[in-house]
């Protein structure tokens, strides 16, 4: 029931505040939620709020498990998106 | 976009899909509620029923904020709008929800009432600061992810001394309506039919963790699947419920640990906990009174609540005694049992908690997949 | 007093007929979108068809009153808008714009500096698209009355086609082009209120069509219906047309272009840019098998070089538009009410 977008931190401001980037689409959050985020981390925004860091590691072994669930299976090549 | 267009990929949705259909029992039916409105409206959108067997069945549970919100709520929001020198600061959810006399915060705007709409509480708080001559409400609704953004400008307005701010307090909590649930869809009495599992809320999850869906594997024996927002989280989820039922288990797994840990944002957590205590009770729209279940501003902050602030009458607005939402809502009935659905009832003129808001389950059904009923009738 | 187009607001003896508004027509109206029919000075504009459109040709026309906001965006403003917008309306029909009318609104203490700006705009862009603006009307309100200024243009054009692009042609099994990306209008104007800064600008696609459209009916193609996705975006334009053709349309979402900062927006907003506004796109029906030659006409014009097929026209008695999606599931696109609004949940 919430939005909530992953965007990459490209600067740090006073009082908490931060540049956030989304697709080439900047815009300025608030990081008052969140600790020890740094520029080139990833966080979750909502409202206007980061309310996680994501975990780009975690991020990796999720797309990897989708793959492995199909590959385990052993079904057939898919083609391309039809 | 990073992290974002991976798990929308076609290719990897088309093999999710095809080891669900391969794992699925034949002849059995898998019902499976989302609790969250977000992954109604991502269910529909990306038209995942068309890509899933036949026999998994999701019910949309009550997890859209907007929905559940009580009409009396609305009229209150409309009130405090309607007050000489306020300005009512809302989201762009809340601005065409009918209240108690089909008014709504765009039509009070329409009328003269200073309605604006922000993106941020962060918006609100800001204008405060900037407009010092005018009274200033923030209309505050949502579920545990929206409640830190509110608690923040709370304490902020309080710092910075703020004379002319306060919100409206409407946030709800999760684990009781799922607890409500949960006893609808068990005892005797509820009617909400048997549910095999929960896809987990996404954001509300980075807040609380998973620790508070253990009720449900513990004492109902449902498993919980914590869930991103994107197709292929959906999918994925799905699939790690289908092979929790087909193994007889009921545990909480975390599919979207990328964003969500077992004991969530704590500094969010305790934020909360400063700023707001709980209701003894508030009335859920479409299921009825719920104790402790939201959430109203601490005695230390009464300053910066507008109920304690302003006095407005309190309504008491009756539903079209036609509309199924309180059965749709707890999973009870579908929207197309509902003989106001498609006909009276549409996102242009809701009459139900369901259609108002473009993840309620009447409103994705309609705007989404509407073509169902047609080809139905 | 003497007009001072640097530092002079406007005020209501520019709207009272006498002198005051003489000065302020003549210095700059006139003065920007001078041409001989305006300079007659009549309140009327006699306009003679060429004889190079026959002798009993059909004429388009149409008019559009502008009233956005904010007045300057990034990629055009208010005046080159009410130039464009009209122009498109009256060269869908597949008729060369000629002539435009320009009638003002203006708002008591309006900055003379910035009406001045949006008048060149309209000149240039009234240039640009080949057409003059041969007679107007100039109003002013007391403050508070007009967001600024408010702008009417009217259009007439000749057509050049036979028969005419109508929803009546549409059939089923058509094919459905767009010209380019979807939603950059939109997005520009909700980029400069709401404070978002892009790596790399993005700006309206503000532009005249009567180019493109001239040059797709030159091609010879059979076009049976265009029309241009403006407010509502592409959802209520197919909405409307799939309605009043009776026919269903089908989409196919990995097909539409939407440029990635638009995109970025949709999703921080929680938008859908099926339902943004568009200031320079066209839609286009064809039967298939024109679609290809369409297609090759399309893409030799600056403004048509990003077109592509995004669907086609079927058989559904409901008039259903419907998507297939990315991931491969069919939903429906729907035709909202009124505007779009972002959204948190």
């Amino acid at each position: 029931m919430c939005l909530a977008i992953p965007a990459l931190i490209t600067k740090l401001m006073d009082d908490d505040r931060a540049i956030a980037n989304v697709a080439g689409v900047n815009h300025e959050i608030s990081l008052a939620l969140v600790e020890g985020v740094q520029v080139g981390d990833y966080v979750m925004v909502h409202v206007g709020y980061a309310l996680s860091k994501l975990d780009q590691e975690e991020a990796q072994k999720t797309l990897k498990l989708f793959d492995e669930m199909y590959e385990a299976g052993g079904y057939p090549k898919l083609g391309a998106a039809s | 976009m990073k992290y974002i267009e991976e798990f929308r990929d076609q290719t990897t949705g088309q093999k999710l899909a095809a080891v669900i259909a391969q794992e699925v029992q034949e002849g059995r039916e898998y019902r499976f509620m989302e609790f969250c409105g977000g992954h109604t409206h991502a269910i529909f959108r990306f038209g995942l029923p068309d890509i899933l067997p036949t026999n998994i069945r999701m019910i949309h549970g009550p997890g859209c904020p907007v929905c559940v919100l009580p009409m009396s709520r609305i009229d209150q929001a409309i009130a405090f709008a309607k007050l000489p020198n306020v300005t009512l600061c809302c989201y762009g959810d809340m601005m065409r929800v009918p209240g108690g006399q089909r008014t709504s915060l765009i039509k009070a705007k329409a009328e003269g009432a200073d309605v604006k709409m922000v993106l941020s509480p962060h918006d609100a708080l800001t204008f405060a600061q900037e407009n010092p001559h005018r009274e200033v409400v923030f209309f505050a609704i949502g579920f545990e992810t929206t409640t830190p953004p509110t608690a923040v400008i709370l304490k902020q307005a309080a710092q910075l001394g703020l004379k002319n701010f306060s919100v409206s307090c409407n946030h709800v909590l999760t684990p009781p309506a799922l607890k409500w649930l949960l006893d609808s869809c068990t005892s005797e009495q509820g009617d909400t039919p048997p549910l095999d599992g929960f896809v987990g809320p996404s954001h509300v999850s980075a807040i609380i963790g998973t620790k508070p869906y253990e009720i449900a594997s513990r004492d109902y024996g449902k498993p919980v699947v914590i869930t991103g927002f994107e197709p292929l989280d959906v999918l994925q989820a799905i699939l790690m419920l289908v092979r929790q039922v087909n193994a007889g288990e009921s545990k909480v797994e975390n599919e979207y640990s990328r964003a969500v840990t077992q004991d969530g944002n704590i500094k969010a957590q305790k934020l909360m906990h400063e700023v707001f205590d709980l209701r003894d009770s508030f009335e859920w729209r479409g299921l009825g009174v719920i104790p402790h279940s939201a959430l109203k501003i601490r005695e230390s902050y009464a300053t910066y609540d507008a109920e304690r602030r302003y006095d407005v009458p309190v309504t008491a607005p009756q539903e079209n005694p036609a509309c199924q939402c309180p059965a749709i809502l707890r999973g009870a009935k579908e929207p197309y049992d509902c003989k106001l659905f498609g006909k009276v009832c549409t996102p242009d003129n809701p009459m139900g908690a369901c259609m108002v808001s473009s993840e309620g389950g009447c409103a994705a059904a309609y705007s989404y997949g509407r073509k169902r009923l047609k080809e139905a009738s | 007093m003497k007009l001072d187009l640097e530092k002079g607001r406007v005020d209501l003896t520019h709207g009272s007929g006498g002198r005051a508004m003489h000065d302020l027509i003549s210095n700059l109206f006139a003065k920007h979108f001078d041409n001989p029919l305006l300079a007659e000075g009549n309140d009327q504009a006699i306009c003679k068809i060429p004889e190079s459109y026959g002798s009993n040709p059909c004429l388009s026309v149409s008019t559009d009153s502008f009233v956005i906001s904010p007045l300057f965006f990034p990629g055009g403003n208010i005046g080159n808008l009410a130039v464009h917008g009209t122009v498109n309306d009256v060269a869908l029909a597949g008729a060369k714009p000629l002539w435009l009318t320009a009638g003002f609104i203006l708002e008591e203490g309006f900055p003379l500096v910035d009406l001045t700006k949006i008048v060149a705009s309209m000149a240039q862009a009234a240039q640009e698209a080949d057409v003059q603006i041969v007679t107007g009307d100039t109003k002013v309100v007391p403050k508070g009355k007009a967001d600024g200024l408010f702008i009417n243009t009217t259009g007439v054009g000749v057509v050049l086609v036979d028969p005419l692009p109508s929803v009546r042609q549409i059939e089923v099994g058509d094919a459905i082009i767009i010209n380019g990306p979807i939603g950059d209008h939109a997005v520009a104007i909700m980029a400069a209120r709401e404070n978002l800064k892009f790596d790399e600008e993005l700006l309206s696609d503000c532009a005249s069509l009567n180019g493109l459209i001239e040059a797709m009916v030159q091609s010879g193609t059979v076009i049976h219906a265009m029309r241009d996705p403006t407010r509502g975006g592409l959802s209520a334009t197919l909405n409307e047309m799939a309605t009043s053709a009776k026919v269903g349309i089908h989409l196919d979402e990995a097909a539409i272009p939407v440029r990635p900062a638009v995109k970025g927006v949709c999703e921080i907003l929680g938008l859908d840019p099926l339902n943004l506004a568009n200031e320079g796109k066209l839609i286009a029906f064809c039967p298939q098998d024109q679609a290809e030659p369409l297609l090759q006409a399309m893409r030799a014009h600056p403004l048509g070089c990003e077109a592509v097929v995004i669907g086609h026209t079927t058989d559904n008695p409901h008039c259903f538009v419907e998507m297939k999606t990315k991931l491969g599931g069919v939903r429906m696109v729907d035709w909202l009410t009124g505007d779009q609004l972002p959204r948190i949940c």
